[in-house]
């Protein structure tokens, strides 16, 4: 498969979660959008380290783990995502004990 | 067409799918069920590049652990009946143009009329948890246990959060 495809599906992908960001007030809506996002450049980074890992290979064939930090950084990018949703979520339940309602127009209520 | 590319397209047009019913169905239940179908869409790209490891992560960590989350948390709040106002319809359209717009102005970019391919399934290894533990755990292992005191921050955080009066 051409990177270049990676490229594409990982760029649909981000945009379709930028467009949930943008059109849905549900807050736990816009928090999964995130997590599509997150997933988005997930996937490009697994892709780069392929791509990487085979240009590397070329030049120096006994060079065999070349890309492995892309690799690594997914997953430092995955420890991250759960320690946030762990959090964003709380603090989301905790919105909605205060204010009964999910809807991102009643944040600037945390004001009062 | 080999089945590589077949498990390509059909695994792409399955998360693209899934992934516009996330962002436009309106009870939020659903919107989480296509989520970890998208999930598993992106395990199997990760797959079929031979990072055997990101995609058993990826199951466990975001289909397992993250999506059970948001489930409980949507249970808890009770919102699963059609609980969503209605917003204006401009606002709608404006934020689809929007991203619409920036996908379009990414792939203009970003396209290139020869593009280099990446490996056939199968071939590398870098992907797999000997490879990857063994970095992880010379290299990396001080970020690794950074990550493990920002778990632990996280969970003493959401409790304290999440706790019910004080």
């Amino acid at each position: 498969m051409p990177i270049s495809y990676y490229i594409f599906l990982a760029v649909i992908i981000f945009s379709i979660g930028v467009t949930g960001v943008l059109i849905r007030r549900n807050a736990i809506i816009v928090f999964m959008c995130i997590e599509l996002m997150l997933n988005a450049v997930n996937l490009l980074l697994v892709a780069f380290s392929k791509y990487h890992h085979q240009r590397m290979l070329v030049l120096d064939a006994s060079n065999t783990t070349a890309g492995t930090e892309g690799q690594l950084f997914v997953f430092f990018i995955m420890v991250v995502a759960a320690a946030e949703v762990s959090v964003g979520l709380a603090i989301i339940v905790m919105m909605y004990r205060s204010v009964h309602s999910v809807d991102i127009n009643f944040l600037n209520r945390l004001k009062n | 067409m080999d089945k590589f590319q077949i498990a390509f397209w059909f695994l792409s047009a399955l998360a693209v799918f899934s992934a516009l019913m996330v962002i436009t169905r309106r009870n939020p239940v659903y919107s989480v069920l296509y989520l970890i179908l998208t999930f598993f869409a992106i395990s199997g790209h990760y797959l079929l590049m031979n990072a055997q490891f990101l995609a058993i992560v990826n199951i466990i960590v975001y289909a397992g652990a993250i999506m059970v989350l948001f489930l409980f948390v949507l249970m808890l709040m009770n919102l699963n009946k059609e609980s969503e106002p209605q917003r204006n319809k401009y606002l709608i359209w404006a934020g689809g143009i929007s991203g619409g717009l920036l996908m379009y102005v990414l792939i203009a970019a970003l396209e290139s009329p020869d593009s280099p391919k990446i490996t056939q399934p199968g071939a590398g290894s870098i992907g797999l948890i000997s490879n990857l533990g063994a970095k992880l755990f010379t290299d990396y292992v001080l970020p690794f246990e950074i990550s493990s005191i920002l778990f632990l921050s996280a969970m003493v955080g959401a409790v304290v959060l999440g706790k019910k009066g004080d």
